[in-house]
């Protein structure tokens, strides 16, 4: 008989100089069997080379998440049927456990952002957005977690809130949700909400098993015209303690959800962001023992 | 009546040009001007595009010093932003902007620095193929008509980069320390043309291998798909068993393209 999966998982965000640290733990052992790793899918749509056959070996190690950046499933115009093949291709070759994107634009006639660009929240774009991650799902024949944005700027025009809006994309496509808790502090505090009102109202407002992974990562403070807190998402810093107590809340909420570590600058040692998945590992063993009062075997 | 969103044409024109104000429709919780929070988009944009720049042309950042290539990548991005969400393929125009850009008239060899930094990235993510069989390659060298007649695959990895200016020597000075290269940068000889052969090796390292310009020749025109006689008698200069050994030493040749029948005649 075979072991059961662990109910709890963690990760890191891999990143290129990470990856040797990571083989050399051996298969099984990063974070005592409880890790997973995701990977931005773009940095490996190459046609050969290092990039590929280290993910190969990278995928040995436990289960992995695809994480895109290129879709633009909130362009104005129709998403690219030449990125949609690669993802088509990239995922049928490593047959990922998660694969997220996010809700935001990157596109526009033609150029390329290089960001993830913010969208209002009307019923026009509902439609859009929708339309997008229909095709997006029928296309790659597996589901899609959307990633909940960090925004500086909100639309004048928008008749939705951030949750209403997320909530009514789940409803009408099926996709789940990749809840990113530092874009939800983030936004929370860049447009003077509750960050944890964005969270609960999504929560109870979509089936449970809807949140299929959470991510953590740190931002930037800087100040707006206002001199009010301007915070921004720039994956270059420890999580913050605000986040992690908005992740204990989400947790406590939801109960024990694959957890990953985000960090793309500024980045330590490899066992510097091991320690913070760690600790989301740890939260969530807390978390799950206090739902069932059973202590969780670790 | 709500005001319409901005149009992602009228967001994305005002996100590359910084003359530009903040498209109509955006605002902030506070009623503060939208325009400092537009600029976070706006610095994510340029400063991630010129951050990819500044990785694939290390050297060439070297050579013109930080202030400089932000500029001049901070321009290139503004004019030609990436039509694809692959940033390891952004890029590709630089090596030719940078030979029109005004101000670096002054370093003749940077757009050619730039070209062996780029064929160094592709080399990087190009395809894989295997060597070719010693055996095939021997029965060929012992039969010269053979040998003649046919034409090479070369690896997928492979660039022959030539130059009027000393690039290799620029870009080997370099990949050493700062007290090392600070010593050996006076002594490149500036007016030496040089050439080499970039490609990934089976250590996953896109090696540049410095040879005479004819043989870089001889060998950009194999790589093209030309048989071994016409690509020799092309370049007469050039060191077609140096070449061929270079390239198999290196297991840069994935297959052999042989005429199956006499030359051909017009069909």
């Amino acid at each position: 008989m075979s072991a059961s999966p662990p109910s709890l998982l963690a990760g890191v965000g891999l990143k290129m100089a990470h990856v040797s640290a990571l083989l050399a733990r051996g298969a099984g052992t990063f974070l005592g069997g409880a890790g997973f790793v995701e990977v931005h899918a773009e940095n490996h749509m190459v046609e050969g080379g290092p990039m590929l056959r280290q993910l190969e070996r990278v995928r040995e190690q436990g289960p992995l998440s695809i994480h895109g950046v290129g879709l633009s499933i909130g362009g104005e115009g129709p998403l690219d049927a030449d990125h949609l093949d690669r993802l088509d291709r990239l995922l049928r070759r490593f047959e990922p456990r998660w694969f997220s994107e996010h809700l935001a634009w990157s596109s526009h006639g033609g150029r390329w952002f290089n960001d993830l660009l913010p969208l209002p929240y009307d019923p026009a774009t509902l439609n859009r957005v929708c339309d997008h991650i229909d095709q997006v799902q029928e296309r790659l024949r597996r589901p899609l977690l959307l990633e909940n944005p960090s925004t500086y700027l909100g639309y004048a025009g928008s008749t939705m809130d951030e949750a209403g809006f997320l909530a009514a994309i789940v409803r009408r496509t099926g996709c789940g949700l990749l809840l990113d808790v530092n874009n939800a502090y983030v936004s929370g505090v860049n447009h003077g909400r509750d960050p944890w009102a964005l969270i609960d109202t999504l929560i109870g407002a979509v089936p449970a098993g809807t949140v299929g992974e959470i991510h953590l990562a740190g931002f930037a403070e800087d100040r707006d015209a206002a001199g009010d807190r301007l915070l921004i998402d720039h994956h270059g810093a420890a999580v913050d303690a605000a986040v992690w107590s908005l992740y204990e809340r989400t947790i406590a909420r939801l109960g024990p959800v694959p957890t990953l570590i985000e960090r793309d600058n500024h980045l330590p040692a490899f066992a510097v962001l091991e320690a913070e998945a760690q600790r989301a590992l740890d939260l969530q063993r807390a978390a799950s023992g206090r739902r069932t009062g059973c202590p969780v075997p670790a | 009546m709500r005001p319409a969103p901005p149009t992602a044409h009228a967001f994305s024109a005002a996100l590359l040009d910084a003359s530009l104000p903040p498209p109509a429709g955006l605002q902030a919780w506070n009623g503060s001007d939208p325009a400092l929070r537009f600029a976070v988009y706006r610095n994510n944009v340029v400063h991630s595009l010129v951050a990819v720049l500044a990785d694939t042309f290390p050297v060439v950042q070297q050579l013109v010093g930080g202030e400089f290539f932000g500029a001049m990548a901070q321009l290139y991005v503004v004019h030609h932003p990436p039509t694809s969400p692959l940033m390891h393929r952004y890029g590709a125009g630089l090596p030719a902007w940078i030979a029109d850009f005004e101000p670096a008239t002054a370093l003749p060899y940077l757009s050619d620095v730039a070209r062996l930094e780029w064929a160094r990235l592709c080399a990087f993510h190009a395809a894989d193929a295997e060597p070719i069989a010693l055996p095939a390659i021997a029965a060929l060298i012992q039969a010269p008509e053979r040998l003649t007649r046919a034409a090479l695959v070369l690896h997928p990895s492979l660039a022959v980069v030539r130059s009027a200016h000393p690039i290799v020597s620029l870009w080997a000075a370099h990949q050493l320390g700062d007290a090392e290269r600070d010593a050996r940068l006076p002594a490149v000889a500036m007016d030496r043309a040089e050439a080499a052969l970039v490609f990934r090796d089976a250590a996953d390292d896109a090696l540049v291998i410095e040879l005479p310009d004819a043989d870089a020749a001889l060998a950009a025109a194999i790589a093209t798909g030309a048989p071994l006689g016409a690509a020799q008698a092309a370049h007469p200069q050039a060191d077609l068993v140096r070449v061929l050994s270079l390239l198999l030493q290196h297991g840069l040749v994935a297959g052999l393209a042989e005429p199956s029948c006499a030359p051909e005649t017009a069909a």
